[in-house]
């Protein structure tokens, strides 16, 4: 069976949930191969990648190569791509991820599918599902020429427990002058709210122009229910938030099984970013606002007193 | 510094946006389009940075006849001047082949930095950057929320999701910058009136030295097999808060098992 070389996504080491992911689709698609870029990953990351399904972990441990952005990443993978001949390639759908595909695409001569919500093995190739225009429409489509490529959203799949032998092969790779033409100076590690990140939340609570400015009590809602925290771009432009937590167009797309909107009135561009969430649900203050159209349950209300009677029902049925 | 922008004619978000039923592909035909708005990011970072430094903006897109309104309205906020790949053989051309396209016609302009926006707001791929640099054999630095030019070297924060980067390069470069980088100007009066005397070629693939078999539909290294429309979400219950409605939410989330 051929080998599906799947990108690991990791800080430090620390593998990311929707590599788990991509392991367990790759499956589908052949016999996955974990490929492991960067510093400091150890026994730790090899072993939930062999626990998820990874027969091999090719590792390029090259700590010089963090400082730069993603070009040596897609060198080396388009080198693993010539040796290995792989059955696709699957990324994370993230900012780095669609890049390093987009230069991979180029190298080896082959089509790139970015943000596919399913992938599978069908009539001996690989079929994408992908969700566009907002979520308005669902599409299938395929790569004609060369070496599948595709990234993957998050959520799109629930990471499956699949033992395999995780065999750790070394690789060094040739980078050019030409890969390395940016280079990381300084890192401010922003810091960290405690709560999950957003993208890769079963449950999403978000905030818009309703909540004045105060996320206190949306935030609050949102610990109650162990939820990440989203904005919409109103709030984000005025200031209320910070852009990371952005949910929309030009902001996070998330497909969380819960989604909350309070106070956002769901303009298209907030829309676009959530709408293929499992269950939506909506507290606003106007009973015409465009968010009600989509929910499975909605409150007309005021959110500074509907999210604190809610929180508090909460924390009283945990006991 | 001279800086070319790229720029794409993208049907309107707000409009009924779909597909062409014969093909599969886009329909930025029949549906009212626009400069992607995203895009205007890019001209006045472009416009900022020659405004201080010297140079020349082009704007550079590729599309249908329509797309020249995307040409246009970025000759109106201050581009200098305006480049418009027309080709019937361009239709349903994908990534690969928009990035071949627009490198090709890159290398027959003045460029020390080709600046995009941070998708477009149809595909929203985001791959164009990066596949533009591997072409040109140049780095790439995406999601700029701002840029500093100095000499040939330029400094870029990118403000990601765990960390703030500084991020150092030399031109020529590509870049793209977020909708936080900067707040795009309206065209004015005057903007729209020189507007009309600016520069614009159209290119064919033939000047462009690309041959029409390796773009467009047919040879597409991609391919849409089917498309549907989602199905409208079923109405789901509304309730008034009466004092009440915090209760009630919750009540809803146990039926359903989030709490």
């Amino acid at each position: 069976m051929a080998e599906v070389l799947v990108l690991v996504d990791h800080v430090e080491g620390a593998v990311s949930k929707p590599t788990l992911e991509l392991l367990t689709l790759a499956r589908r698609l052949g016999e996955p191969s974990a490929v492991l870029i960067g510093a400091g990953a150890g026994a730790d990351a090899h072993g939930a990648l062999a626990s998820h399904g990874a027969e091999k972990i090719y590792v390029l441990d090259a700590p010089e190569l963090t400082e730069y952005l993603v070009a040596p990443k897609a060198e080396a993978l388009a080198q693993l791509v010539a040796d290995t001949s792989p059955a696709a390639v699957l990324l994370a759908s993230s900012a780095e991820g669609k890049e390093i595909g987009g230069r991979l695409a180029i190298k080896c001569d082959s089509g790139i599918i970015t943000d596919a919500v399913d992938v599978e093995a069908v009539d001996g190739g690989v079929q994408m599902t992908q969700s566009v225009f907002a979520g308005n429409f669902t599409v299938t489509s395929r790569v004609t020429k060369g070496t599948p490529i595709v990234t993957i959203k998050p959520n799109s799949t629930t990471p499956q427990e699949h033992p395999a032998a995780g065999t750790v092969e070394t690789i060094s790779v040739q980078v050019s002058d030409n890969a390395k033409g940016a280079r990381i100076t300084e890192t401010k590690p922003r810091g960290k709210s405690g709560r999950p990140e957003l993208t890769e939340a079963p449950i999403v609570v978000s905030g818009g122009r309703g909540t004045g400015g105060d996320f206190s009590e949306v935030e609050a809602f949102a610990d109650s229910l162990g939820a990440a925290v989203g904005a919409s771009r109103a709030a984000v432009d005025s200031g209320w938030y910070p852009h990371a937590f952005q949910v929309g167009q030009t902001g996070k797309t998330v497909s969380p099984q819960l989604y909350v909107a309070t106070g956002i009135s769901g303009a298209i561009q907030h829309r676009a970013g959530m709408q293929t969430s499992k269950t939506i649900v909506a507290v606003n203050k106007d009973e015409e606002a465009p968010i009600f159209e989509l929910v499975d349950f909605g409150v007309v209300g005021n959110l500074k007193t509907v999210l604190p009677q809610a929180t508090e029902a909460i924390i009283k049925r945990k006991g | 510094m001279n800086i070319v922008v790229c720029v794409k004619y993208v049907p309107d978000a707000t409009a009924d946006r779909t597909f062409d039923s014969t093909d599969n592909t886009v329909d930025r035909v029949g549906v009212d389009g626009l400069l992607s708005e995203l895009d205007e990011y890019a001209i006045e970072e472009a416009l900022t940075i020659t405004e201080s430094g010297g140079g020349e903006v082009t704007v550079l897109t590729m599309g249908p006849a329509q797309a020249a309104a995307a040409v246009r309205k970025s000759l109106q906020m201050g581009a200098h001047k305006g480049v418009h790949v027309l080709d019937d053989a361009i239709h349903g051309s994908d990534a690969a082949a928009t990035s071949l396209v627009l490198a090709e016609a890159i290398k027959k302009l003045d460029h020390d930095l080709i600046i995009t926006g941070m998708a477009s707001t149809d595909g929203g791929m985001s791959v164009i950057p990066a596949m533009l640099a591997e072409r040109l054999g140049i780095a790439q630095v995406t999601f700029a929320s701002e840029i500093v030019v100095d000499g040939e070297t330029v400094r870029i924060r990118r403000d990601g999701d765990v960390a703030t980067e500084t991020i150092e390069a030399s031109t020529p470069l590509v870049l793209s910058v977020t909708d936080q980088s900067n707040e795009p100007r309206y065209p004015s009066f005057k903007g729209i009136m020189a507007a009309k005397k600016k520069p614009v070629e159209t290119w064919s693939l033939t000047e462009l030295g690309v041959d029409p078999a390796q773009v467009g539909l047919d040879s597409a290294w991609t391919k849409v097999t089917a498309y549907v429309a989602r199905p409208p979400r079923t109405a789901g219950e509304i309730v008034t808060d009466e004092g009440d409605g915090g209760t009630k939410l919750v009540e809803f989330l146990a039926s359903n098992k989030f709490v």
